[in-house]
């Protein structure tokens, strides 16, 4: 597949970077605490944690950039991985609930109505915040490793891949969304009242759980670019441009693949971890095809294979989902299809690409090769 | 019931009347003379004895009515009953529904004289058993044969005599009458109690035989049915992932707007039936569904080369890219149905697609099923001969095969592209309107198969037509088989997994394409 070559941070990117994370991690905050209500610059909490929000779909648009982006593995079942991890930090917290819960039980609200008497064995490891934070990583971690053993180990790849992916996307909606599974049914788990003591509807605790997810994107970003920079990050690039040839050379791509989906699928958990408690819900509807194709709208929109446009996509596409949605409620599937049908065709290298150009054009123009004619795969 | 064969058994029953009236005018010529001399006041008496206040005159009148009357009755019966008080009410109606169902199973109708013999097991009159006989003796068509046969031995269950009901027990289990399963389990229950005599413990034996067959006959019957669904789920999918398929293989382009292409068809097909209720007599209702065939085609065919021109083009060899560009497609086109068509919109199927054919006792399979199967078939033919048999055919194969090379021979790859991906995208548009015939017209109604469509495609092996068609009996074959068992959302996880263990076997699918290309 011709593709544009690794596109690198320079120095002037990174110290933006750094100011961005700055203005993330103190700037934002201070503004929600320290204007009063009515001034100008005064960041309202709502704000706040939707950008909280949109930081944790960032770190969920790391995960698949790094897979797709620089392995040229398109994985479609995201959102799977993003619900496992939200499901075990939602299981934690709904057994947090405790006596605070509409009946009164120990047990979930949904046990309740659905008669489950007794709380499934399954359930028992999210009675402590270790178990709900393990779990939200470990699961995805170790579900995403049979499966890609699975797959990789098959030489199953490209769009057959991404095909059983999406299948898998499509299956583990279903399945959640059934009752028996005990996991609440197409209700999801919500009504989550404390995270470790701390009541989750005080805005200090969500300024908390906001600094800790922009410190959590800092550590997956800075992790992916560490994986990316390695040895083995020359690899992925060399088997998303060529698997034959880097097969040929005498490494296993299969392995660096099932690598690289792993490290996704955490980060994916990661994601999802920090979503639920700031959102406060978590539904199947989370987990389905649709979900997981709009991560990869995220990372197309702000350009693949660059870890900043995965975090930059992710936060844009949001945003301008929630302003849309607002107005027009109707148009947005429109915006979305048409985002991804003017992205892919026109604009490959996504917002990032695009500021590049822009300001790489002061310094030599860097020259156009176009690949001529069409390639087997 | 089966309609192809009605204008048939009408003809066949009108001469049978015909032949019968004169034959029973001849033959009971001196009974009812003879009834007309001794028995003419009986009836008008009975007639009016169903009236009396005495109970016993009552049923004494209406047995003599049910015995000896006949259809010609029922006038004077419904008179009666019109402005008689609750008990003769009472004892009249078993009377009239008596006549009526005697009278009818003569009807020229064959589904009214099989209704009639299933209504007359309900009264548990012994005089019916001689009419059903004697109509079963006569019946030309063999489903209300069947009927009329079944009615008489549940009747004789009744019978005061032992041996009698002994051999309706075993005549029911030879007739693998579902009707009677719970009376013979009745039989069986009353049997086994402790208290139980001789007569009902041979009785109780007989019937667990005659159940041993019965359900031995309905495994099959299921069995057959589950076949049947299995087949017809595979042909939908055969349907969609034909045109996938194609497109796959020649130009490497995965679809994923061909459910909404699907979509775009089974609207076609609405909107002519609008038009066709909006504009055009109620007589020529049925004939929208023809005429929606090459709308809903033409009508897929123009979406997809809207999309081949404006999108694809711009995608060739970039596969990831055409998955993702197409879905954002299909994304606009679902949201564009239903903004302007709702979310409710069903098509009324044309009156020849209704019901279904029961086939063999216990199993009935409906018209619009078995039309989708027929269909299936013909699409297969079809494609068949325009790829291996035609001009168009062998262009699409060549560049299938290598591009390039076809290229320097002079076939213009960009046209056979652009026909091509119009010619699946219309077979799309054909499945939407068969589609039309089993459920709603819905905007999801493309994702509902996509997945499955895909997991054929994938399964099946790259523009292999062989790979397709079984591929799609598999997947749909195991749907249904598993559906019953672990119901359908487990169903499709198994497909999921039983996939990718598939192709841990066989990665390239089930018929890899041979080559050297160490990408493919």
């Amino acid at each position: 597949m011709p593709e544009q070559p690794i596109a690198r941070p320079d120095s002037r990117e990174t110290v933006s970077l750094y100011l961005v994370g700055v203005v993330l991690l103190v700037v934002l905050p201070l503004l929600n605490v320290l204007p009063a209500d009515d001034s100008w610059l005064h960041l309202s909490d709502f704000r706040l944690n939707q950008f909280g929000k949109f930081l944790a779909f960032a770190i969920l648009a790391l995960g698949l950039d790094l897979i797709w982006g620089y392995c040229g593995v398109l994985s479609m079942g995201q959102g799977v991985f993003f619900g496992f991890g939200a499901y075990c930090m939602g299981m934690y917290l709904a057994l947090q609930i405790g006596a605070e819960s509409v009946y009164g039980s120990e047990l979930p609200d949904f046990m309740v109505w659905t008669q489950v008497k007794e709380l499934p064995l399954f359930w028992y490891p999210f009675k402590s915040f270790i178990g709900g934070f393990l779990g939200a990583i470990l699961v995805p971690v170790l579900f995403a490793t049979i499966f890609g053993f699975l797959a990789f180990r098959s030489r199953i790849k490209g769009v057959y891949f991404a095909i059983i992916t999406q299948a898998l996307a499509f299956a583990a909606w279903l399945v959640f969304n059934r009752n028996e599974t005990r996991l609440g049914g197409t209700n999801g788990l919500t009504d989550f009242k404390q995270l470790l003591g701390y009541r989750l509807s005080d805005p200090s605790t969500q300024r908390g759980l906001y600094i800790i997810t922009v410190l959590a994107l800092g550590a997956a970003y800075l992790f992916c670019r560490w994986i990316v920079a390695s040895r083995a990050g020359k690899v992925l690039i060399a088997i998303r441009d060529s698997e034959s040839r880097v097969t040929f050379s005498g490494y296993t791509p299969w392995m660096y693949k099932l690598f690289v989906f792993v490290v996704s699928a955490g980060l994916a958990g990661l994601a999802g971890m920090l979503y639920v408690p700031q959102v406060g819900i978590i539904t199947p509807a989370q987990i389905g095809v649709l979900p997981s194709l709009e991560v990869v709208i995220w990372v197309a929109v702000g350009g693949r294979g660059t870890l900043i446009g995965a975090v930059l996509g992710a936060v844009a596409v949001n945003y301008g989902r929630s302003v849309l949605t607002n107005y027009f409620p109707e148009a947005w599937p429109f915006i979305l299809g048409g985002l991804f049908v003017v992205v892919v065709t026109m604009f490959p290298d996504g917002l990032l690409g695009m500021i590049r150009k822009v300001t790489a054009r002061k310094q030599t123009p860097a020259p156009v090769i176009k690949a001529e004619g069409r390639t087997a795969a | 019931m089966r309609r192809g064969f009605v204008p048939l058994s009408k003809i066949v029953i009108v001469l049978f009347l015909l032949i019968i009236s004169q034959g029973t005018t001849v033959a009971e010529q001196p009974l009812t003379s003879e009834a007309a001399t001794v028995a003419a006041s009986p009836i008008e008496q009975a007639l009016l004895d169903i009236k009396s206040e005495d109970a016993a005159v009552r049923s004494a009148a209406a047995a003599l009515l049910i015995e000896k009357g006949d259809a010609s009755l029922l006038s004077a019966l419904d008179a009666i009953r019109a402005e008689a008080d609750r008990a003769t009410r009472q004892a009249i109606k078993p009377v009239i529904d008596l006549l009526k169902n005697h009278a009818n199973l003569t009807s020229d109708q064959s589904d009214t004289r099989r209704s009639a013999a299933a209504d007359l097991v309900g009264t548990g009159r012994p005089e019916a058993i001689a009419w059903l006989e004697q109509a079963a003796a006569k019946e030309p068509v063999w489903w209300v044969k069947y009927t009329m046969e079944e009615s008489a031995q549940l009747l004789r269950l009744h019978a005061d005599e032992h041996t009698v009901r002994v051999v309706a027990v075993k005549k029911l289990g030879e007739l693998r009458s579902q009707n009677g399963l719970s009376v013979l389990k009745e039989l069986v229950e009353a049997g086994t109690q402790s208290g139980a005599t001789d007569e009902q413990r041979a009785l109780a034996d007989a019937a667990h035989a005659s159940i041993g067959q019965i359900d031995a006959w309905f495994w099959w019957a299921d069995a057959i049915e589950t076949f049947f669904r299995g087949i017809s789920l595979s042909s939908i999918l055969l349907m969609m992932s034909l045109g996938l398929a194609i497109v796959f293989g020649l130009m490497g382009v995965i679809n994923m707007a061909h459910g909404e292409l699907m979509m775009v068809g089974a609207y076609a097909t609405f909107v002519t039936q609008q038009a066709f209720v909006g504009w055009l007599s109620p007589e020529v209702f049925d004939w929208y569904f023809p005429v929606a065939l090459p709308v809903a085609f033409l009508s897929a065919a123009a979406f997809g080369w809207v999309l081949e021109a404006t999108v694809i083009r711009f995608l060739y060899g970039r596969l990831l890219e055409t998955l993702l560009a197409t879905w954002g497609v299909s994304l606009i086109l679902m949201q564009a149905a239903r903004v302007y068509f709702g979310d409710l919109t069903a098509v009324i199927a044309p009156q020849a697609l209704r019901g279904g054919a029961q086939v063999m006792v216990g199993v009935y399979l409906p018209y619009n099923r078995i039309f989708i199967i027929l269909l299936s078939i013909v699409c297969v033919l079809g494609i068949y001969f325009l790829l291996f048999r035609s001009n168009l055919g062998i262009r699409v194969r060549s560049v299938t095969q290598n591009r390039n090379m076809s290229a320097c021979l002079g076939i213009p790859t960009r046209k056979v592209d652009s026909y091509t991906f119009a010619f699946a995208s219309g077979l799309a548009g054909i499945a939407g309107w068969a589609l039309t015939m089993v459920g709603n017209v819905d905007p999801g109604l493309g994702q509902n198969y996509i997945v499955d469509a895909f997991m054929v495609v994938v399964t099946g092996g790259v523009g292999k037509l062989a790979g397709t068609i079984w591929a799609s009996l598999g997947i749909g074959g195991l749907n249904k088989l598993i559906e019953p068992v672990s119901g359908a959302v487990y169903g499709k996880v198994f497909i999921l997994v039983g996939v990718i263990l598939f192709l841990q076997w066989r990665p390239q699918g089930l018929f890899a394409a041979k080559g050297r290309n160490a990408d493919a």
